[in-house]
This record gives C-alpha cells, structure tokens and sequence, in this order.
C-alpha cells in the first residue's frame, strides 16, 4: 500500500510552502470559474449544433463571452424574498449548493507525470508536490460526503421557498440524489477492490501501474458510474428535478438575481468535478499515451482535460438525445437495476481478485461467477415477472368486479 | 501537526476561500442591484395567479420509504470500502464474510421490493 502524502506536506511548513498551496488554491477557483464559463457556452453552442440553430453569436467570437454578460446581468436583476419563504434558510441554501461544489474540485490530480511509474509529483519554486490542492487519505469519501452534503442545499432551496413548485422539485431532488447515491458509492467500491486505496492520487498511481480502472473492472462499474453520475447531477435524461414543464424551474423557481446564479454556477461545476472524478477513478487520471521529453508538463494536463471534455460532450450529447424519464422508471433503474447489479459485479470483481491472489486458476473461476450471477439475477427477475403477473391478474378480477356491479346498478 | 491533518487544512484552507468567493458575490451583488420591492413582487409564484392555499401539502410516504432505504446502503458503504482496500488482507475469509454481509442487505432490498415500497404507481 502506497500511504497518501504530498511531498509538499511531508517536512516543515514555511512561508515557500503556504504560498505554493495560496497558490494551487487562487488556480483551482480560477480555472473552475473560467472553465464553468466555457462549459455553459460549450453547452448552449453544442445543442444549438443539434438542434440546427446558431446558438449565442454575439457577444464576443463565437458568443464565447454569452455566459459573462449573463452573469454581469444577474448581478444588476433584484433580488426577491418571497413573503412566505423561511428567510435564513433561504439565504443559506444556494451557500451548501455551491460550496461543495467547489471543494470538491480539490481532491482531483490535473496533471503531473503518472507515466513509467512515476508518482506524479511535479517541482514547484524548489519543491515537489502533487498538482491537486489537497490529497487526503479518503479523497474519494470525501468527494461522496460533498455530493451528499449537495442534497441539503437543493431541498433547503424548495423547502425555504414557501412554494408549491419548489418544495414537490425538492422532495424529488432528494429522492432522486440519494437513490443514485447509493449506486453511484457501490460502483465506486469496485474500484478500491483493484486499487487498494481511496486516496485519489494512489488510485491513478496504480491504475498507471497496471491497465486503467475501467477495463480492471470490466466495464460494468463504469457504465453505473456514468448513468448514477448523470442523474446526481440532475441533468437530462433525469431531470425531474426542476423538469420545466411541470415544474417550472424546480426547486430554484422562487431565487432571482445573484442567488440564481449561484445555484446555475453548481450545477455546472458539478458536471466538471463529476467528469474529472470519473477520468480519476476509471480512465487513468492525466496519463496518457503521448508524453515527449521537451514540454512533459503540459502533456498530462492536456490529457487530463481532453478526458473531461469527452465526458462533457456525452452529458450534453445525452441532453440533445434523450427525452426525460418518468419518476417510477427513474425510481425502478435506480434500485431495481442499478443497486443490484452494483451490489453483484461487485461481489464477482472480489471473488476474481481473491482467487488471482490465491492462484486458483481464472478461467473456472470466471465461469462460476458468471453461471451464479446470472443464476441470481435470472431468480430474481423470474420472481419479479411472477409477482407482476399476480398483480395483473388481480387487477383484471377488480376490474370485472366493479364492471359487473355497475351493470348490476344500471338494470336496478 | 501530522502530514494526515494538514491535507485536512489544505481543504479547510479551500473551504474558506470558496466561503469568502459566494459571499463576496452576493456582497458585490447587494451593492450594484436595485431594490424596489413591492408587496406584488414578495409572492410566490403559481403560474401567474394568486397563490392557492397554503405552500405546505401532504406528499406522497414513498419519499420518506426511500431515504430510509438510503440510509440501509448508506451505512452499508461505511463496511464494504474500508474491507474493499484491505481486499488481500482477509483474502476467502474476508470474502465469505462480505458475501454473507451483502446477501443479508440484498434481502432487506428485496423485501422492500416484494412488498411493493419500489412501486411508484
């Protein structure tokens, strides 16, 4: 086991070692503010691609600063509190939406080089350190801690509202955020069963040692990762949350002015901190398969920012495709798909680890899993369609006996 | 301080900052906006009549049957990741261990489901 620290840490702290953290700190706020500008142009652009039209042309080339001037606007709109809305916690709200969001962003390494068994660390002003602001020993449980903590902010948001709209978006929000929780921390289990730690930088040290997470293992975890991710982040295909049609704008109808944007801005750096988490837990973090000698620097950034982009792209790719779920069919992938499959591959992933380390030979092992997986879940969804064909049945029998009584009314 | 704290204090260091960063937002967006506030703008909106009733209405108990169930996986996490790092360690004894750990959780899923609590409609 490679026991976290950043070199930086290690020996005493001077003046040299607060600045550099000052530092990475002062570059993290602004990449993520720059970077959330971009993504929401990169968002608007990309759809309005799909969906043939221009898109924000206008303010600057290509509409590249459309996202500025619309935060420059909501800075000069007034700010209403309606009569009926618990004052305190309507104003604490957006603070626990974008807080996490923000924080969150500090345990993913964007750069250094991770190639030939390298450690990742980069020299800075004289000393080596990690590029990420901080790498706690249980990053990864801190990074599921914020994303729990983001719940409270979007139900506080409808509940303080004293609105009809907000409170149903909220108590959507937080069924909907927690049940993909619970598939999202599975999936991610998987992924300490072949990297021994939950430290965000020795997961990417190890997947550089061997082959990248999401072939380690097998895919299935990833593809969890991916749809758990997509609706904690409430973004379309499981948008519900603030689903315009029937909830005008969810649980942030009643914020205006700055407070909106707060909770705009989150909802974007979400999807950048939930894409860089999942290049970190599955694709190999900033490595990469072209690294030169002369500017090694820029190339695991350059990966590392690729990767995010692609992941970018597929959430708003889904968005221009997808039509939004009905509430029992998100409920129903949630914890009747999601959960279980989680819960087995997890299981498999173990018993194949386990029996690698003991020696047994693989290829039996692998047949036997698979044979009892599939053995469960066939079980499991035999009793599923039995219990729904009971129902069925039942259901008909009520039918024709309130059709028969009402006959039996109308001759009377 | 210990190298594991003072990560610790880096994130609460970040915290901070991003603390500071909001409320100078709002602060910055206090000083430049106007505020002509009128009775009409204070109410809530509901699609552009007068709000109905009062905001607070009874919803549906599945809600409340869901967050329970969260917090049956959500504990769970707190034994399968520390076990899930120390997966060599305990190697088939660890592994009988948590397989019967997770088919006991995987019953109580299942219960909940034949019981009809995961049915919306």
């Amino acid at each position: 086991m490679i026991l976290a620290a950043d070199p930086l840490l290690v020996d005493g702290i001077d003046l040299t070692v607060v600045l550099i953290v000052l530092l990475k700190a002062g570059v993290a706020f602004a990449l993520l503010l720059v970077a959330v500008m971009l993504v929401i142009w990169f968002e608007r652009k990309l759809i309005s691609d799909m969906q043939n039209r221009i898109g924000p042309a206008l303010a600057g080339p290509w509409g590249i600063l459309q996202t500025l001037a619309d935060g420059i606007k909501l800075f000069f709109k007034e700010d209403l509190l309606p009569t009926r809305a618990d004052r305190v916690v309507f104003r604490l709200a957006p603070y626990l939406s974008i807080i996490p969001a923000f924080v969150a962003f500090a345990i993913v390494p964007v750069g250094g080089d991770f190639s030939d068994g390298g450690d990742g660390t980069v020299s800075m002003f004289g000393r080596s350190t990690f590029l990420q602001v901080a790498d706690p020993p249980v990053g990864v449980l801190f990074f599921l801690a914020l994303s729990a903590v983001a719940v409270y902010g979007v139900m506080l948001a409808g509940w303080s509202s004293g609105s009809k709209y907000p409170l149903l978006g909220s108590v959507r929000a937080s069924a909907q955020m927690i049940s993909y929780e619970a598939a999202l921390g599975l999936a991610i289990a998987t992924v300490f069963l072949s990297s021994g730690s939950l430290s965000t930088h020795d997961i990417v040290v190890g997947q550089s040692a061997t082959t990248w997470n999401v072939l380690a293992t097998g895919i299935v975890p990833f593809g969890i990762f991916l749809i758990a991710g997509t609706a904690e982040l409430n973004r379309p295909p499981f948008d519900l949350v603030e689903a315009e049609q029937e909830l005008v704008g969810g649980f942030h109808t009643e914020y205006s002015s700055i407070r909106f944007a707060l909770f705009f801005l989150s909802e974007f750096m979400n999807m950048i901190t939930m894409s860089a988490i999942a290049v970190t837990l599955f694709l190999g973090g900033p490595a990469g398969p072209i690294v030169t000698q002369r500017v090694a620097w820029v190339w695991p950034l350059f990966w590392f920012f690729l990767k995010v982009m692609a992941f970018l792209f597929t959430f708003v790719w889904l968005r221009a495709t997808l039509p939004r779920f009905r509430y029992d069919q998100l409920m129903d992938l949630g914890w009747k798909v999601l959960i279980p499959a989680a819960l087995g591959w997890f299981l498999l992933i173990a018993t194949l680890d386990v029996a690698a380390d003991l020696g047994w030979p693989t290829i039996p092992v692998v047949i036997v899993g698979v044979l009892v997986l599939w053995g469960g879940a066939s079980l499991l969804s035999g009793a599923v369609r039995k219990a729904q064909a009971e129902r069925l049945e039942e259901a008909d029998r009520g039918a024709d006996e309130t059709a028969g009584s009402a006959s039996g009314l109308g001759e009377a | 301080m210990s190298d594991y704290l003072r990560n610790w204090l880096t994130l609460v260091v970040f915290g901070g900052v991003a603390v500071l960063l909001v409320g100078a937002f709002l602060g910055l967006g206090s000083l430049v906006r106007p505020s002509r506030q009128t009775s009409q703008k204070a109410v809530v909106y509901e699609s552009g009549v007068d709000p109905q009733g009062d905001m607070w209405s009874q919803s549906n108990i599945r809600y409340y049957v869901f967050a329970l169930m969260f917090v049956l996986f959500d504990v769970e996490a707190v034994f399968i990741f520390p076990w899930a790092t120390r997966l060599e360690v305990y190697d088939v004894f660890g592994l009988v261990e948590m397989a019967i750990f997770i088919f006991i959780l995987a019953l109580g899923l299942f219960y909940a489901w034949r019981k009809g609590l995961l049915r919306w409609i």
